[in-house]
């Protein structure tokens, strides 16, 4: 340490008069960057892009029914089903965002998993083979819109049963619905649950 | 010179065999006694292996008493290979030690009582002296030397001239000449006057003459940690303690795996240590001041005594190298090649000249033209027939005589040159300015003809010699500076090795160019004093470069004391010898290479060691981890690659591992890793592969065949 | 789906590489201590407005500097989430934070960690989020940059005791690099639908006739600092997985590009200061080739899914689906996973808590690692350079000469600062770890069983004492245990770490530069690179190895027993 050689009077001055600056500092940048730029930004986005920056929110003759891009609870055999929602309180709650935290080898992962794909089998018919992880397995925020396209074609026999809607003409919709992901085949493709759902027509 | 430099330039070892039986009994007995706690909290990483020990024998005893968390035998075998691991470091250590000190053994040879003649006022020859204990001198007080007797004290001729036997301390076997004032007036206690007498002056106390200070170094009584060690040593601890932690909070965390798989038996505290001693790099840590000694004492076998250690290390950073031209990058003695008349003469009349002139001169030089001229002119007898007293007088110089009206003029600082009177004639030889200056006070010219060769020969990188005769030049001898063979090949492995070579000589500038080239250096300083060679090592230390440099004479000792690294030549004065970091005892100026290369080694050495040290800890983890888990996570037992019996074997067999290989490597670690001329990038390179990637592979090997032998042995 | 990642992560790091370059130009010279040319006396006008002189500071009177102002700064955010309820811009009336969640927070904020005990959305007043959490989202940035800014000049001064100002370094960071970055981001991001107002939350019938309450907020403003500054700290509970945080694969690309933008530029920054671009470079490269690395074992970790799910009769070929949003998808969200515990972000967008046990064990990893490769804003590469230095030490002994890095001379005083370094976050992870799962009160905030519980506990000390913040999320730390441990983990795995690396910088400021020649280890190509990397890599697994087997490896260990 000792080849530190310091100009003293530097030194002395500079740390009597540590505090203050450090003050100074902190509350002018608290200022700037605490009020001036949020706000500022806030300004902006609510002239150039109010529908976002409030929401994106999807209104349905004259009534808010829902924002693009947060899902929704839905759980009747004729409407298409999201992923499972871990909010707190109660499913797709969207001021208590959150996923389960279920560890892989969790025996209640397991549990709940095989309570959603009997709950899922019993509501009605389903595609032949697995059941897409997806649709019953808990998503991230419980706030997620999409569902794969493969879990969304996984529930077309039941709808169409339900809804009395030919089976081919409802997988020809939500094919219509999906969207690509980058870089990726059909087996990556999503679909907006809510917007799918909207759409839905009745037999 | 030349012959002894030679020597060396082949690397001459003088080096005891690795396991000498008559120190290994020694050894063994000191690696016992380095078990006392004093000795122990020198190294930290190996006092916690220490600890660990001690620890573990409380265990055993207790396991004996039924009171152990590990079976008794486990404890028992844990505990005597951690004092193993002990014993082989402290084992390494004493070997260290044991070699230097049978080198300086030979040197204590030299501290026999000897007898003083101290001198009363004047303190000049022929005042009343007194006999007393040699080891009784202080500094400052004057003693007479007398031939035949042995030099009592370190110091200063300040009266007489003396041919000194100095093979006591260089090996070399010819006498020297040491005499007062100028760069050989400075005496090594222990060695012998041959003939004459001569009064010296103490300049050191007692117990602090240059060999008690060499033995005290070689012995390691003094021996000091060198800052790299220190670096190093810091974070080996700061690796030991990370290690210390992960075992520590390894109890922990077993106690809530066993509580959460509601299987298997917390791990025990005798496997803790097992693994805390094989984690911490022992290897490294074992070894580390075996290296340092055996650095040392490398160096000693090369002759070089460093003042400290810190001295061998920074040897290892220099960047360059000032090299003397003269006995280093050249024989020195220059050569006569070729006779270059003057229009007007012929060569004969030049040859005789030159031989006439050079007659007295007993100077290799001058030597070297009578040879010369006698090959030249098949007998210089025959130029002057007809002339009977010249014959006479001819014949009279080839016996050694000096016949009448002969006189010769000897070579002074003023004149600049020398020649003979020889009646009416008179033939000079001299440098060519001085020649010149010579004719133009006689009335006679020199042509720029004769200009022109002498530069062509300076440019050529030999030493013009001009001859003339009354005041007319007869022609210009050419003396030739034979560069020493390999040498070029030499400097072009320090280049490699990133090290500059730098030539410092008095020729002029033409000429050092010359030379410079022919040899390869990378830059040369000419007409080189005392002070530009001080601002020249400034220079380059300002532009960040260690710079090294040999040097003997008094007016060398500010340079030496600038250098980063500085050897002094022992037959060199006492000021260069003080202001100097390492003294050469062979006083040979290529010695510096050999330094460098030994500092190298030694820095090599370590960091090989610790990088191996650390590689090793890998296949540790894997033999110890699913041994001490298996309870109660078995699928653990998919990590236990290796395929070791039991997780008591592999224990075992990872700290037997850990032990054995301190003793497998001490071979290593006295005689240094292999030294490469290579630059850094391949060297690096070189050491990864062997000391890292075998540091990685080689214990999954040795582990394995410990398991291997202790389940065929059925001991486990 | 492995294609799909491949592209990713190609375009990732070809978009990051190419905008490293003129971010380290845009660094270099406030690293440098000046501004160019036209914008001085712009500068001149700043910092008299700010009554800065810019004056040099040794390296006591920095650290102390950076010691008062972050002291004060989590003053004032303590007191700002106690005073909340009293403050304007509380739409929804949210009282004062308890107290031990406060200290928590404030000390999660200064220190860059952006640990999260609390559910923003219901928890955090507005003025709070604005005023205290993201001022110090830029602050904590600029401290960490500042920091670098020191350390690098330590490397290239001479003979000097001058560090820099400290107050002219924060001021211009965060004013001519962090806000104008973050207007342009926070813009974006709005523009792909994240939230950016003052009102209150929306309450509405959805298309199933229930009700649905949506939180609202200044998100964007606050989310473009969180990721430019490495902080991490989420507006809503779910953190980048909201998708009003988070709402489409570009504004996810975009945040992991944001987040690695300026730890990427600072490594170029580094090379121009050292008059040696190869010199950033190298350590750029060393950073790269882990986190390729990393990121390619999480994607496979996660679309091998879950063998104990699959055996349930779901497509296991999917991948683990658990915690993660279907519009990032497994790859996306593999990719996101790397980038922030790679960098000591931690934003998720996928519940790491639910990973598979390999999944999880490489971010846990990457943090234990220091948060190096590319780490937080400035103390990515100062911890870098610290392992730079201990691997220069080890190498330059194997080459015969006094190890040295770019010049300096690295002896006795920087490898016991160095030594400090390596010791101090291993000591805050494992003893924390080991407390925690000995005593009740950690005990009792586990919410995974056996090994898994053991896991998170590990990531949680892991987390905090690298100033990471992810977490998983499981373990309900907003306990007085928790908050207390992990508070003073994050503290001191912020601050023991800064004081040395500044006392190390004054240390090699002051010495003398030397001259490389063919014999000095070269530290820019690939074996000095290869070097480092192994360094990391090697002190990283010896010193977590053990606790990674006792959580992680068996976990995934029994997972695929069947």
């Amino acid at each position: 340490m000792q080849s530190i050689v310091a100009n003293p009077n530097l030194a002395s001055r500079a740390e009597r008069a540590l505090w203050w600056p450090a003050t100074r500092l902190l509350l002018g940048l608290t200022v700037l960057l605490g009020l001036i730029y949020p706000l500022a930004v806030t300004g902006l986005a609510q002239v150039l892009l109010p529908a976002q920056a409030n929401g994106s929110l999807i209104v349905q003759n004259g009534q808010v029914v829902g924002s693009a891009l947060i899902g929704q609870s839905f759980g009747k055999a004729d409407e298409f089903w999201g992923r499972p929602s871990a909010t707190a309180s109660s499913p797709y709650n969207g001021a208590a965002s959150g996923g389960s935290n279920l560890g892989p080898a969790n025996p209640a992962l397991a549990k709940a998993v095989a309570e959603r794909i009997a709950a899922l089998k019993a509501a009605g018919p389903v595609a032949p083979g697995p059941v897409p992880a997806d649709l019953v397995t808990a998503s991230a925020s419980g706030l997620d819109p999409h569902i794969s396209l493969a879990a969304a074609l996984y529930q077309v026999p039941r709808i169409a049963k339900v809804r009395h809607l030919d089976a081919g003409k409802l997988q020809q919709l939500v094919l219509q619905q999906a969207e690509n992901s980058w870089f990726g085949s059909q087996a990556t493709a999503r679909v907006n649950v809510l917007r799918l759902n909207m759409v839905l027509p009745r037999g | 010179m030349g012959a002894l430099s030679e020597k060396i330039m082949t690397e001459k070892k003088i080096s005891l065999p690795l396991f000498d039986p008559a120190l290994l009994k020694p050894a063994l007995l000191d690696s016992v006694r380095k078990l006392a706690l004093r000795e122990q909290l020198k190294n930290p990483v190996m006092f916690v292996v220490y600890l660990g020990s001690v620890l573990c024998s409380v265990l055993w005893v207790m396991a004996l008493q039924g009171q152990g968390d590990a079976p008794a035998w486990l404890t028992g075998s844990i505990a005597v290979w951690l004092w193993f691991t002990v014993l082989f470091a402290n084992f390494a250590e004493a070997l260290a030690e044991g070699r230097s000190k049978a080198q300086a053994a030979s040197l204590k040879g030299l501290k026999k009582a000897t007898i003083a003649k101290k001198l009363a006022a004047p303190h000049r020859y022929g005042a009343g002296f007194t006999l007393v204990d040699a080891s009784d001198l202080r500094k400052g007080d004057v003693v007479l030397v007398q031939h035949g007797e042995l030099i009592p004290c370190d110091g200063e001729v300040i009266e007489g001239i003396a041919s000194v036997d100095e093979s006591a301390i260089t090996g070399e076997s010819a006498p020297v000449i040491r005499e007062s004032g100028g760069d050989f007036s400075s005496v090594t206690g222990g060695t012998r006057v041959l003939s004459d007498w001569i009064v010296v002056c103490a300049t050191v106390n007692p117990g602090e003459t240059f060999i008690d200070r060499m033995i005290a170094m070689v012995e390691g009584a003094k021996r000091r940690k060198t800052p790299n060690e220190v670096a190093l040593t810091i974070l080996l601890l700061a690796l030991t303690l990370v290690f210390l932690l992960v075992t520590v909070t390894l109890l922990p965390f077993s106690v809530y795996s066993v509580n959460s798989a509601g299987s298997g038996t917390v791990i025990s505290l005798p496997v803790l240590l097992a693994l805390l001693v094989c984690l911490i790099p022992t290897t490294i840590g074992g070894l580390l001041s075996a290296i340092g000694v055996a650095g040392m004492s490398r160096l000693m076998a090369a002759n070089v005594i460093a003042t400290s250690g810190r001295a061998v290390e920074a040897a290892g950073d220099v960047d360059v190298l000032l090299l003397d031209k003269t006995g280093t990058i050249t024989f020195g003695n220059r050569q006569a090649s070729a006779f270059i008349a003057a229009a007007g003469h012929t060569p004969v009349q030049l040859a005789e000249a030159a031989w006439l002139a050079s007659l007295a001169d007993d100077t290799p030089e001058g030597k070297s033209i009578v040879v010369l001229a006698q090959r030249l002119t098949r007998s210089p007898a025959v130029l002057h027939e007809g002339e009977q007293s010249g014959h006479n007088t001819l014949h009279a110089l080839q016996q050694g005589l000096t016949p009448a009206g002969v006189s010769f003029v000897p070579f002074t600082a003023q004149s600049r040159m020398s020649g003979i009177n020889l009646g009416s004639r008179q033939i000079r030889k001299g440098a060519a300015d001085a020649i010149r200056r010579h004719i133009q006070q006689q009335g006679g010219s020199f042509s720029t003809v004769l200009q022109q060769q002498v530069d062509d020969i300076a440019s050529r990188g030999s030493t013009p010699l001009v001859v003339a005769e009354g005041a007319e030049v007869l022609g210009v001898v050419e003396l030739k500076d034979v560069v020493k063979p390999g040498i070029k090949e030499r400097f072009a492995q320090l280049r490699q090795m990133g090290i500059k070579t730098v030539m410092v000589t008095g020729d002029n500038r033409l000429t050092a160019a010359a030379i410079a080239a022919e040899a390869g250096v990378d830059d040369f300083l000419a007409e080189a004093t005392p002070e530009n060679k001080l601002a020249l090592i400034r220079d380059y230390q300002k532009r960040g470069q260690l710079v090294a440099m040999t040097g003997d004479g008094t007016n060398d000792a500010p340079a030496l004391a600038q250098a980063d690294v500085a050897v002094a030549m022992n037959s060199g004065t006492q000021a260069a010898r003080e202001a100097a970091n390492m003294v050469d005892l062979d006083s040979s100026p290529t010695k510096l290479i050999q330094v460098v290369e030994i500092g190298k080694q030694m820095l090599m050495t370590r960091g090989a060691l610790t990088t191996f040290s650390l590689a090793n800890d890998v296949a540790k983890y894997f033999a110890i981890i699913p041994a001490a888990f298996a309870s109660t996570y078995p699928q653990l037992a998919l990590l236990n690659v290796m395929g070791l019996t039991s997780p008591a074997s592999a224990l075992l067999s990872a700290v037997i591992f850990n032990a054995l290989i301190i003793v497998v490597l001490i071979p290593l670690a006295l005689k240094g890793v292999r030294y490469r001329a290579l630059g850094a990038e391949a060297l690096l390179r070189r050491n990864l592969l062997v000391y890292g990637l075998g540091g990685l592979l080689l214990p999954f090997a040795g582990i394995k065949l410990i398991d291997m032998l202790l389940a065929v042995l059925g001991l486990v | 789906m492995m294609l799909q990642f491949f592209c990713l992560q190609g375009v990732f790091m070809l978009l990051l590489t190419l905008s490293a370059h003129p971010m380290g130009a845009w660094l270099a010279p406030l690293a440098a201590g000046r501004v160019s040319g036209r914008w001085q006396r712009v500068d001149a006008m700043l910092l008299r407005m700010a009554g800065i002189r810019d004056e040099g500071m040794g390296w006591r009177q920095y650290a102390l500097a950076v010691l008062v102002f972050n002291l004060l700064g989590a003053l004032l955010l303590y007191a700002l989430q106690r005073l909340q309820g009293l403050l304007p811009l509380n739409p929804q009336g949210m009282g004062a934070v308890e107290v031990g969640s406060a200290f928590n927070t404030a000390i999660s904020f200064v220190t860059n960690t952006n640990w999260q005990g609390y559910a923003g959305e219901s928890t955090m007043s507005y003025l709070t989020q604005m005023v205290g959490l993201a001022v110090q989202n830029f602050l904590s940035a600029a401290t960490g940059i500042a920091v670098a800014f020191a350390l690098m000049r330590g490397f290239t001064r001479r003979e000097s005791a001058d560090l820099g100002n400290f107050w002219a370094d924060v001021l211009r960071v965060s004013v001519y690099v962090l806000l104008p970055l973050s207007i342009v981001l926070a813009l974006v991001l709005v523009q792909q639908g994240v939230l950016q107002n003052l009102s209150g939350y929306t309450t509405y019938t959805t298309l199933a006739g229930h009700a649905q309450t949506l939180a609202m907020g200044p998100v964007a403003s606050q989310e473009a600092i969180k990721m430019l500054g490495t902080n991490g700290g989420g507006f809503f509970n779910a953190n980048s997985a909201h998708p009003f945080e988070n709402p489409t694969e570009l504004t996810n690309l975009l945040q992991m590009l944001a987040i690695f933008l300026i730890p990427a530029g600072l490594t170029h920054a580094f090379g121009r200061l050292a008059g040696d671009r190869r010199q950033g470079w190298a350590i750029y490269i060393a950073m790269s080739v882990i986190f390729i690395a990393c990121a390619v074992a999480v994607m496979a970790a996660e679309s091998q899914g879950n063998p104990l799910l699959t055996a349930l009769g779901i497509d296991g070929g999917s991948g683990n689906w658990e915690g993660k949003e279907v519009r990032f998808g497994m790859a996306a969200s593999s990719l996101f996973i790397t980038v922030t515990t790679a960098a000591s972000c931690g934003a998720v967008n996928a519940m790491h808590d639910s990973l598979t046990a390999l999944g999880g064990m490489v971010p846990m990893w990457l943090m234990q690692l220091g948060e190096v490769v590319f780490g937080g804003v400035g103390s990515g590469l100062y911890g870098m350079l610290i392992f730079a230095v201990l691997a220069v030490f080890v190498a330059g002994l194997m080459v015969g000469r006094t190890p040295e890095y770019l010049g300096k001379k690295i002896e006795a005083f920087d490898m016991k600062m160095v030594a400090l370094v390596i010791l101090t976050t291993p000591a805050l992870v494992l003893l924390g770890t080991a407390a925690s799962v000995l005593l009740a009160p950690g005990l009792a905030g586990l919410a995974n069983p056996g090994m898994h519980g053991f896991s998170e506990v590990l990531y949680a000390f892991s987390s905090a004492a690298n100033n990471n913040g992810s977490a998983f999320a499981g373990l309900s730390a907003n306990t007085p245990f928790y908050n207390a441990m992990l508070g003073i983990a994050m503290w001191l795995g912020r601050f023991a770490i800064i004081v040395p690396v500044l006392a190390m910088a004054g240390n090699l400021a002051a010495k003398k530069t030397l001259a490389t020649t063919n014999g000095s280890m070269p530290t820019h190509g690939g074996l000095f690179i290869s070097l480092l990397v192994g360094s990391v890599l090697l002190v990283g697994a010896l010193t977590y190895l053990p606790a990674l087997a006792l959580g992680p490896v068996a976990e995934h260990l029994m997972i695929w027993a069947h």
